[in-house]
């Protein structure tokens, strides 16, 4: 009998989603979990693992078609596995299948095959392990609903007593890998902002002495007051929205041949998720304080990692900074998030040696780029956003006074 | 008035109307039309479901007159009231057709009366008493059956010379009755009359009878019957019936005709297409009139499906349903599935016969090597306690695998039994598997564990 497959429900706002890609034509048997279809939105791309070790019997909506929450999109039969696959085991679309070495009679123990409540070892096949010694984990079964036979015991027992094929060598072997969905769509978008975005980066560097003096001068204060650390995000956040309201084009989006400004900061902090780079967004950053800006980030870097950034937190967004310098970046040029006009890298922050005042000095020193659309930003406007970057994180004090 | 529905069944025998309540339970807009005005086809108004209430009733007959005694009870002079006997048949098969009513109604399947015809692909044409009516639809099902077919010079007239439609209706129990056929339908209806009192005797052109099945079994089932009093003549061929004004002669080649009252053709049963028009739609028949269908059970005209009788194969209710079912499932969700080994044929006489999957003769013309274990009844406990100890269970295994390809049995409720071996065929289980599976004691059931048992010489109560 078969199953439907149906669209999920993707995020609260979400009733609709465009069918990505069937990754499994219809008939071709896979392993239960894995993934067979992709269901798009405008953020994010959302995978459905078969329901079942089966084949895909129907699709009802191709590739390209929308369909709302809720709807049928394929039907899915439960089938036993083919001859030769393993149908047990939950192989996600990444599993590269190793060459097994073929079991062979070991000492026999009484406990080594499985008759437990609810495996799919047939009788006559779990005495046929326990009389060969051998573990139910060694046998493919290609019984109905991936029930092992007392056949497959046998068969996997007889071809371990011919001698072994050779197998490729252990220096020299290959692992091929099919990129993950979200993978996918992640280079989907960072060709298509390089192809569409006149794309230009420009650096500056920043003396990170006066707001580390700074931050070290109240930390404690703060960390008592609102019970997060104050680090260097919310500083740069800040410093951000100061260079927007001077630099305003930097924070604007390219619509059709028309500019489009808005009134509110947006901004997105590209944070290093379980799945690979998600960028939720700090909504009306203008309005939220240095222990709002902390808090969000902390919360949006622990939801990241466990994959439970909701859809509605990855939309819209005005400008993003990225931050390669907690894995030790130097420089880097990093690639604006389509439809933004900027992306503001931060890097990592080491002693070096500068002149200043005609002195050397040792300063803790972090590069910062800037990528820009040239289409939006000229480079006047881009440097300048930088500076002012560069200015306000240097002094401070520059941003309550304004100047 | 023209309706478009998604799919029109034609018949509501047990393959139109499941395949017609699945279709509706899938979610289309189903239609079915069946001439007759109770639903239920064949089966239930003609055969499966009245012919077992007779052999029912017949048997509990011959119960109390011939065995009750063995175990004590006497019950002196025994009346048969046949009226009443063939009342509650007939209630029987009220019963259930109205429950199809029910189903129908239940399940928002729009019920046409009438006979339809095809007038092109996209046109049917249902005719009744009461009008014509035209319907159309995406999709159509032929579900219309078969009837019993005769043999050249043997004509039926409905009165003397008869078919099992009327064999279920007879107003007294005919003095002599002749079978012709000795398949499943000859011999169940043989017995019923027989054990109200006929003198019957069945004509099989075969020199076995219940061709088909295994040969052992039908051995076995022979030496049975004939101890009961069914007499047989094997080897025989027909060639013609002469009706007399108060009798009837049947002729048979090179031998004596046989005078009798009444003569029961059970030679096979033909497809119904009369007047279906599938010339104007073409649609394809073979040479003996079943339509021909691909793997999807789709006929020559793109999306026109036919399915049960009408198609060939096994003539059985259940197969018909499953073709249904499965015809249906594959046009809305892309599968659909019959396992074609794992459906039992059951002979409802006493012993019952039953067999699933393959014969040892046709393992061995497949020449595939095979295993067999048998049990027989007289060792089994409960067939001993109930005085019904005759017949045997046999499975086949197959040499290599183990895997069950065959069971066969001939015992008290063997009808029941195989549907035991016929999950464990689905489930692709080795004899072993169901030896290793507990059955009860004291049940019948036990001898199909032993059976499978016998496979590997391990029988323990033989």
């Amino acid at each position: 009998m078969a199953m439907e497959i149906v669209v999920p429900a993707v995020g609260e706002s979400i009733s609709e989603v465009q069918i990505g890609e069937w990754y499994i034509p219809e008939g071709k048997w896979v392993a239960t979990d894995t993934d067979i279809v992709g269901l798009e939105t405008d953020k994010a791309t959302f995978d459905v693992p078969a329901p079942a070790g089966g084949k895909i019997t129907r699709i009802l909506k191709k590739a390209g078609e929308r369909a709302a929450v809720g709807d049928v999109i394929g039907y899915f039969e439960e089938v036993a596995a083919p001859e030769g696959q393993d149908s047990g085991s939950s192989s996600k679309s990444s599993g590269a299948k190793k060459e097994e070495a073929p079991a062979r009679p070991a000492a026999s123990s009484g406990n080594s095959s499985s008759s437990s409540g609810d495996s799919k070892v047939m009788p006559a096949a779990s005495r046929e392990l326990a009389q060969r010694g051998m573990d139910a984990g060694q046998v493919s079964p290609t019984g109905p609903g991936g029930r092992m036979l007392k056949e497959d015991v046998i068969r996997t027992a007889e071809q371990g007593s011919q001698s072994g094929s050779v197998t490729s060598q252990p220096m020299r072997s290959e692992d091929v890998i099919p990129l993950s969905p979200i993978r996918r769509r992640i280079a989907e978008r960072l060709v298509s902002a390089q192809h569409e975005a006149a794309l230009l980066t420009t650096f500056n560097e920043i003396d990170m002495s006066g707001v580390m003096a700074l931050r070290n001068q109240y930390k404690d204060e703060f960390q008592k007051k609102y019970d997060i650390k104050l680090g260097f995000m919310s500083f740069f956040v800040k410093a951000v929205v100061d260079a927007l309201n001077q630099v305003p084009q930097v924070g604007a989006q390219l619509k059709d041949n028309k500019l489009v400004y808005r009134n509110y900061y947006d901004i997105g902090i590209a944070v290093g998720g379980g799945k690979g780079l998600v960028v939720p967004v700090l909504r009306n950053v203008e309005r939220m304080s240095f222990a709002e800006i902390e808090l969000a980030i902390a919360d949006f870097a622990r939801r990241a990692k466990d994959n439970k950034v909701t859809l509605e937190e990855l939309e819209g967004g005005t400008f993003t900074i990225t931050n390669g310098g907690i894995y030790g970046s130097l420089l880097s040029t990093p690639i604006v998030n389509p439809p933004q006009s900027g992306v503001l890298g931060m890097h990592g922050i080491f002693d070096r040696p500068i002149a200043l005042n005609g002195e050397v000095v040792i300063r803790p020193m972090m590069y910062v780029a800037l990528t820009y659309d040239h289409r939006v930003v000229d480079g006047r406007e881009a440097v300048t956003f930088l500076k002012r970057i560069k200015d306000v994180i240097e002094a401070p004090a520059r941003m309550l006074m304004e100047i | 008035m023209s309706t478009t529905f998604d799919l029109i069944v034609i018949g509501a025998g047990p393959g139109g109307y499941v395949a017609a309540i699945r279709a509706a339970q899938l979610g289309l807009n189903v239609a079915c039309i069946e001439k007759e005005k109770a639903l239920g086809g064949t089966c239930l108004r003609v055969g499966c479901i009245p012919s077992k209430a007779l052999l029912e009733s017949s048997e509990l007959y011959e119960e109390a007159k011939s065995h009750f005694s063995s175990r004590g009870i006497n019950v002196g002079k025994l009346d048969l009231d046949l009226q009443k006997m063939l009342g509650q048949k007939n209630e029987t098969v009220t019963t259930l057709t109205r429950g199809i009513d029910g189903l129908f109604k239940k399940n928002k399947v729009t019920r046409f009366q009438g006979h339809a015809t095809f007038q092109s692909p996209d046109k049917l044409v249902v005719r009744s008493s009461s009008g014509t009516e035209e319907l159309a639809a995406k999709k159509y099902l032929i579900a219309t059956g078969s009837m019993p077919a005769t043999l050249p010079g043997v004509v039926l007239d409905g009165d003397r010379v008869i078919t099992s439609t009327e064999a279920l209706e007879f107003e007294k129990v005919p003095e002599k009755l002749v079978v012709i056929g000795g398949g499943a339908i000859g011999l169940e209806m043989g017995t019923v009359w027989r054990r109200l009192g006929s003198d019957v005797t069945v004509l099989e052109y075969l020199d076995r009878i219940l061709p088909g099945m295994d040969g052992e079994l039908a051995k076995q089932a022979l030496k049975i019957y004939k101890a009961q009093g069914l007499k047989f003549q094997l080897g025989a061929k027909v060639t013609g019936v002469t009706v007399n004004r108060k009798n009837c002669d049947v002729h048979v080649d090179g031998a004596d005709d046989i005078r009798c009252d009444r003569v029961l053709v059970s030679v096979g049963r033909k497809p119904n297409t009369e007047n279906l028009g599938l010339e104007e739609v073409g649609i394809q028949t073979d040479k003996r009139g079943f339509i021909q269908v691909n793997e999807h059970y789709e006929t020559s005209t793109p999306g026109v499906f036919a399915i049960g009788d009408v198609i060939g194969g096994a003539m059985l209710a259940h197969k018909a349903e499953e073709e249904g079912i499965a015809c249906v499932e594959r046009i809305v969700t892309g599968y659909g599935h019959v396992n074609y080994n794992a459906i039992p044929a059951i002979v409802y006489t006493t012993p019952e016969v039953a067999s699933v999957g393959m014969t040892e003769e046709q393992l061995t013309e497949k020449k595939i090597e095979y295993r067999s274990g048998s049990f027989p009844f007289a060792a089994n406990g409960r067939a001993r306690a109930i005085g019904h100890a005759e017949g045997m269970v046999k499975i086949l295994a197959d040499k290599k695998t183990d895997r069950i390809l065959g069971a066969h049995i001939i015992g008290p409720h063997a009808g029941d039994l195989i549907a035991e071996v016929a999950v464990a065929i689905e489930f692709h289980a080795s004899s072993e598997d169901l030896a290793r599976c507990c059955h009860a004691h004291p049940t019948l059931a036990e001898a199909v564990k032993e059976a499978a048992l016998a496979v590997d010489k391990r029988a323990i109560h033989f």
